[in-house]
């Protein structure tokens, strides 16, 4: 009996059992449209997820001046002035394959006064390399560019605290006239809220101001040491490509050997990254498990099934037997039955479980993600669920004795 | 074919029951033969083995010169397909399954094509009666029906040897005598016919009768005289346009 026949003889003898093949598949229905609906929940969860840990810095860097040590006395890290702008421009171009952006910062306290307010906050001298080392998006206004940097421009982006501090509810703030020190400065963005830090600090109560504004005019220094620079590594996994490139550059910029120690330091959020790594892992495994398992719970749904078939549909066997049908030709109807209803089955969950998670996107909210090879290798599985659910029952029918079979009542 | 000195034996539990203690048996080709015995003669034994269900426990069995006793389980399916076709006692049809279908059947393990299927099907249907009744199910059809389908299920891989164990045994006398018309123009036309039943009236549609007693082989006598059951059919008509003409008066 070819394929094609035998595929003919399960749908129809699936179809005389409509209601039995139905209960049969309902074990895979289920097992792949949960498997589809919450795969695409997690894999959605886990891409805002890491899209989020980005917006934190996991692909962040922070060069940090060095100590130095005076007659056997060190100095913490940050005492050294030996960071400066050129350092940052020279990474910027010389490091385009791991490095995306390089922000030099420099940081004052200060002042500022707007109208009959005033409120101290911390003042941050950069370029707009800033916002995207720290993905932080303005919510009005632009940013200041190259030139404002170079003219030390008397302009400001305020942090949302400081925004709620100093003016009222509503009124307008961008293009007012703020003091920050005794410098009138003029308010050309408002960066967009982001809450506190892991640490409990307010991230948002901050000014940034051209990095020469802050140095030349606020700190009123021509010294061209930057406090830290920022570095935001082309991704997460090129962390550690960035720093090793990065420590190349300033060794050689600082005239320093190779084995000599680093008079900057380098830190990463590494921490974080592998946290996110391990929360993923977890999701992933998790999902594989549950998938597994429901799968195999269908799987013994067919067999059972398939097993109470073979016994009531012994006689047929034994007919079939007699009029020439060899025990391979009864094992291979029987394992395409099985295979038939896990695939349909499988084709019905996969239909269910897309609908499921378009609908939970819409209807909560909740960011998912189809994604085609996770859809495949679920049909695939469930497939081979099939085979292997339906391989006992199919080998108890084709061994069966045709005489016993056909006096079967 | 030819059975020389066969036994066979199964063991229930502890207990060997010999159902055939050595018999030897030549039917040739275009014999009708009815085997008749008591319950517990060997006659389903006998019927079981020449009909390659099952294998003998000693002798051999030539079927067309191949020993059928050496055979595997799938050469002995082969052999079912191609040269025996079964009718049996309950017609053994494929239940919700339309009569086309049930004839198809034999041809889908030997390969034959889906339109050849059809068409053949069809033809032997039409052969016993049934041409108008392809699509009909088992459940639509009357007993004889049914055993007709059987019938033509039987013949669709022309067959050289037909089996029936018991035939008539469901049936009324009347479709009994037409069963065994079916049977007797199919010998006619040259296809050895084996014929088991335990009821005198149909096994002297035969031309030869074989007794069985215990497991060997009583009695073998030819027919004389032999039944030809379309005459019955001509004489039960008349009986009852007799019987409806009496009625009106």
């Amino acid at each position: 009996m070819n394929l094609f026949a035998s595929l003919r003889t399960a749908l129809r003898a699936l179809r005389k059992n409509k209601l039995r093949s139905l209960l049969a598949m309902l074990g895979i229905v289920i097992a792949v449209g949960a498997v589809v609906a919450t795969v695409s929940i997690g894999q959605g969860a886990q891409a805002k997820v890491a899209q989020q840990m980005e917006s934190l810095g996991t692909n962040l860097l922070m060069v940090l001046p060095g100590s130095i040590s005076t007659h056997g006395v060190a100095t913490g890290s940050g005492a050294t002035q030996n960071l400066t702008r050129d350092d940052a421009t020279a990474i910027e171009r010389e490091l385009t394959g791991s490095v995306a952006a390089v922000a030099p910062i420099s940081r004052t306290g200060a002042q500022v006064v707007y109208g009959d307010q005033n409120w101290y906050t911390q003042v941050q001298g950069s370029t707009a390399a800033f916002l995207t080392v720290r993905s932080w998006p303005l919510e009005q206004g632009e940013a200041f560019g190259r030139e404002e940097d170079a003219s030390a421009a008397k302009v400001c982006i305020l942090g949302k605290t400081v925004v709620d501090k100093l003016f009222v509810p509503g009124a307008p703030v961008i293009g007012e006239q703020i003091r920050v020190k005794h410098v009138p400065c003029k308010v050309i963005a408002i960066l967009s809220a982001k809450g506190q830090s892991s640490f409990g600090q307010d991230q948002d109560d901050l000014i940034l101001v051209p990095w020469s504004t802050l140095t030349r005019r606020l700190i009123g220094t021509q010294s061209d040491a930057v406090g830290q620079l920022m570095i935001a590594a082309r991704s997460p996994s090129q962390v550690d490509d960035a720093e090793r490139d990065v420590t190349a550059l300033l060794k050689q910029r600082h005239h320093l050997g190779d084995q000599a120690d680093p008079d900057f330091q380098i830190r990463n959020l590494a921490e974080m990254q592998d946290a996110m790594k391990q929360s993923t892992q977890t999701i992933a495994t998790l999902l594989a498990s549950v998938a597994l398992i429901s799968l195999i719970v269908g799987g013994i749904g067919i067999a059972n099934v398939m097993l109470v078939s073979v016994t009531e549909r012994t006689r047929e066997i034994g007919i079939r037997m007699a009029v020439g049908g060899r025990s391979r030709d009864i094992l291979v109807q029987f394992l395409t039955e099985a295979v038939v209803l896990a695939s349909v089955g499988g084709a019905i969950g996969l239909v269910i479980g897309v609908i499921t998670s378009k609908w939970m996107a819409t209807r909560f909210d909740w960011p998912t993600l189809l994604s085609a090879p996770v859809m495949v290798g679920t049909m695939l599985l469930a497939g081979l669920a099939g085979v292997v659910a339906g391989f006992y029952p199919a080998l108890r029918a084709s061994r069966l004795d045709p005489i016993d079979a056909l006096r079967f009542e | 074919m030819e059975v020389k000195t066969i036994e066979k034996t199964y063991t229930m539990g502890d207990v060997e029951v010999r159902a055939l203690r050595g018999v030897s048996l030549a039917i040739h080709k275009g014999d009708f033969v009815a085997v008749m015995g008591a319950s517990g003669s060997g006659k389903s034994t006998f019927m079981n083995l020449v009909g390659c269900l099952d294998k003998p426990t000693k002798g051999n069995y030539f079927l067309g010169g191949t020993d059928v006793g050496r055979l595997s389980r799938d050469q002995l399916a082969r052999v079912r397909g191609q040269q025996i076709g079964f009718v049996f006692q309950g017609f053994n049809l494929l239940p919700r399954t339309s009569a086309v279908e049930n004839v198809e059947l034999p041809m889908l393990y030997q390969g034959v094509g889906g339109k050849e299927r059809q068409q053949r099907a069809a033809e032997a249907l039409a052969r016993v009666g049934l041409g108008d009744r392809l699509d009909h199910t088992p459940a639509q059809l009357s007993g004889g029906q049914q055993q007709r389908v059987a019938i033509a299920r039987a013949l669709v891989n022309r067959p050289t040897l037909l089996l029936a164990d018991e035939p008539t045994g469901n049936l009324d006398s009347r479709t009994s005598v037409e069963v065994m018309a079916i049977f007797q123009e199919l010998n006619d036309q040259g296809l050895t016919v084996l014929l088991v039943t335990h009821e005198p009236d149909i096994a002297e549609h035969a031309r030869r009768i074989v007794n069985f007693k215990d497991g060997v082989v009583l009695t073998d006598v030819q027919v004389s005289p032999r039944k030809v059951a379309l005459d019955e059919l001509k004489k039960l008509d008349e009986e009852e346009a007799d019987a409806a003409r009496k009625a009106a008066v």
